[in-house]
């Protein structure tokens, strides 16, 4: 039986206690993306900076409110995809989808094409991993991607934004 | 009128002795759904093995028995809320169809563009988004009564809000607060300027003798599953005249009276309102519920929680002081045995995982309140909630499990 131990890993708490890149960024230039979880009523904003030249996240914040696992969840990815390349953080959201169990492909036993894991390979999630415990408690899955969503979102939205 | 036995209606309940995570289950979320007797449970299986049928249209033995059953249950639901007939009680899917029943068929036919409907702070979302709908579709302008800083609603410029107003649309019981709002000025007002009342009593009907004649509202809403009956079933009350002068509102089989290539005409009330096979075996369900309600008597089910909301209130208080904050009434004659808390500091989500960890089973969340949770500032509650089945060890085991959680989370 999973216990509490495995949900509430020492780091998370750390995070959670301490949270990183806390607060707003000026928008513009930043953008701004909002996520909810509609079944805690959680709400978190992710401000990036993606600099267009260079296709970095210059910089990044984050607002809102959360339980443990959705503030820790959101500061390590913030801290994972600061100075990270667009194309490195998504390659990371796919990977923390992946470790959340979440798989791309909709229907069990459908693949979406791609292999997943040889596509995977080399990205590390480093403390990120401590979020794994998460996956035995199902309910709380959507905490830990709240974080995560949002900043797809975002990234999607800034990459529509582009001239192209 | 007795006390209740707890022990022995703990007995009746199968779930009640059953473990949760290697303990006793402390079942405390009547609030988003109860949990069903043996009595109930027995009365559904055995429609199910003896006398299962469509309702309304075979002729041959089990089917008229299933018919019989099906408004035998009507009629005693109807008699259990004090209603004058049982046509006036409407078998819908919850409390949510109950409304939504109202807000399409009596609201799209009798509203128009510029009337107001009046709601409050502390609805459940089952009595905001259909008005919010309403108002999108039709130019309805919807108002809010206010809440007051001891959760109770602010009346003050209550003659203001209905002025011009076609409907008041209020709950009885907060299913976040515990709050009782009073009913009685409310429809009184509400009649004063020619509105319609529409009761939210999702929460009220399973905790406190009810009669709808008496509250003299036009339609009443509620829905079995937190009164001890199946989910899947709920009601609609409303006068006999009010429900002949509406149009249907789902069409199909059972509603009708007749049909032509031209059109059709339309079945009696209730059944003008029941289109489809309805949940046939779950309104004999709802039927065996309001019977065990009677049987325990639904004074003495208030009376004991009552008493046992004052003993969990004091003993959260003495417990935890200011660090943790109770959002609703202090005084129990004006509040049900929903209790919504919050530690300073510390998540409502981390504080229910943890109680898990103890087999105590709170909500936590928005509660489907939304806009009561803007007003109160924050965006989740814990909360637990009382029904007839729990006693002082429950409270007891949420305080011990309590005191662990907000140590696990110490900064
Ligand atoms: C006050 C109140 N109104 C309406 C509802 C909706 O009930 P249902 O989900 O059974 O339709 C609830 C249920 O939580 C409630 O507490």
């Amino acid at each position: 039986m999973a216990g509490l131990e495995d949900l509430y890993r020492e780091i998370i708490l750390d995070h959670y206690r301490s949270p990183r890149n806390r607060g707003e960024l000026a928008v513009p230039p930043a953008h701004k993306t909002e996520g909810f979880n509609p079944l805690c009523g959680d709400e978190v904003a992710v401000y990036l900076d993606v600099d267009s030249v260079s296709g970095l996240v210059v910089d990044i914040k984050i607002s809102g409110q959360g339980c443990s696992i959705s503030q820790a969840s959101t500061s390590m990815m913030s801290d994972a995809v600061k100075g990270k390349s667009v194309e490195e953080a998504r390659l990371l959201i796919r990977a923390f989808k992946a470790l959340m169990s979440i798989h791309e492909s909709k229907l069990e036993g459908e693949s979406d094409g791609t292999d997943l894991a040889a596509d995977l390979e080399g990205v590390r999630l480093g403390d990120l991993e401590a979020l794994q415990g998460v996956v035995k408690f199902p309910v709380r899955i959507k905490c830990a991607t709240l974080a995560w969503n949002t900043l797809q979102q975002g990234l999607d939205e800034i990459g529509a934004e582009l001239p192209n | 009128m007795s006390p209740l036995d707890v022990e022995r209606i703990k007995a009746d309940f199968p779930i009640l002795n059953t473990k949760s995570r290697g303990n006793r289950l402390v079942f405390l979320d009547s609030a988003a759904s109860s949990q069903k007797p043996l009595a109930v449970l027995d009365a559904m299986d055995h429609a199910y093995r003896h006398h299962y049928a469509n309702v309304h249209r075979g002729v041959y033995e089990i089917a008229e028995r299933a018919t019989a059953e099906f408004e035998k249950a009507r009629a005693k639901v109807a008699k259990f809320i004090g209603a004058s007939e049982a046509r006036e009680l409407i078998f819908v899917r919850n409390a949510t169809e109950a409304i939504n029943l109202v807000a399409y068929s009596w609201a799209r036919a009798n509203l128009h563009a510029g009337d107001a409907v009046v709601i409050s702070h502390m609805e459940h979302h089952a009595n905001v988004v259909p008005w919010q709908m309403l108002a999108a579709e039709r130019g309805i302008e919807l108002r809010w009564i206010p809440m007051n800083a001891d959760f109770t609603l602010d009346l003050t410029r209550l003659d203001i809000l209905l002025d011009g107003a076609k409907l008041l649309s209020v709950t009885a019981m907060s299913n976040v607060l515990g709050t009782i709002n009073p009913l009685a000025p409310l429809i009184a007002a509400a009649r004063a300027h020619d509105a319609f009342v529409l009761i939210d009593a999702c929460q009220y009907i399973p905790h406190v003798a009810t009669n709808v004649r008496d509250w003299g509202a036009d339609f009443v809403a509620f829905s079995a599953h937190k009164m001890c009956g199946p989910s899947g079933i709920g009601a609609l009350w409303a006068k006999a005249e009010i429900l002949e002068a509406m149009p249907p509102f789902l069409g199909g089989g059972e509603m009708i009276r007749d049909v032509r290539l031209e059109g059709f005409t339309t079945n009696d009330i209730p059944w003008k309102f029941e289109a489809g096979t309805p949940a046939i075996v779950e309104a004999i369900g709802f039927g065996a519920a309001v019977d065990y309600l009677d049987s325990l008597g639904m004074d003495a089910i208030r009376d004991h929680e009552m008493r046992l909301t004052r003993y969990a209130l004091d003993a959260l208080h003495d417990e935890f002081a200011d660090r943790l904050t109770v959002y609703g009434p202090r005084d129990v004659s004006i509040r049900g045995g929903a209790i919504s808390f919050l530690f300073d500091g510390i998540h409502a989500h981390d504080i229910s995982q943890v109680l898990d960890e103890d087999g105590v089973c709170v909500r936590a969340g928005h509660h489907c309140a939304k806009p009561l949770m803007r007003q109160l500032g924050v965006p989740a509650t814990s909360r637990a909630s009382f029904y007839m089945y729990n006693d002082e060890i429950d409270v007891d085991c949420l305080v011990a499990a309590l005191i662990k959680a907000e140590k696990f989370f110490a900064i």
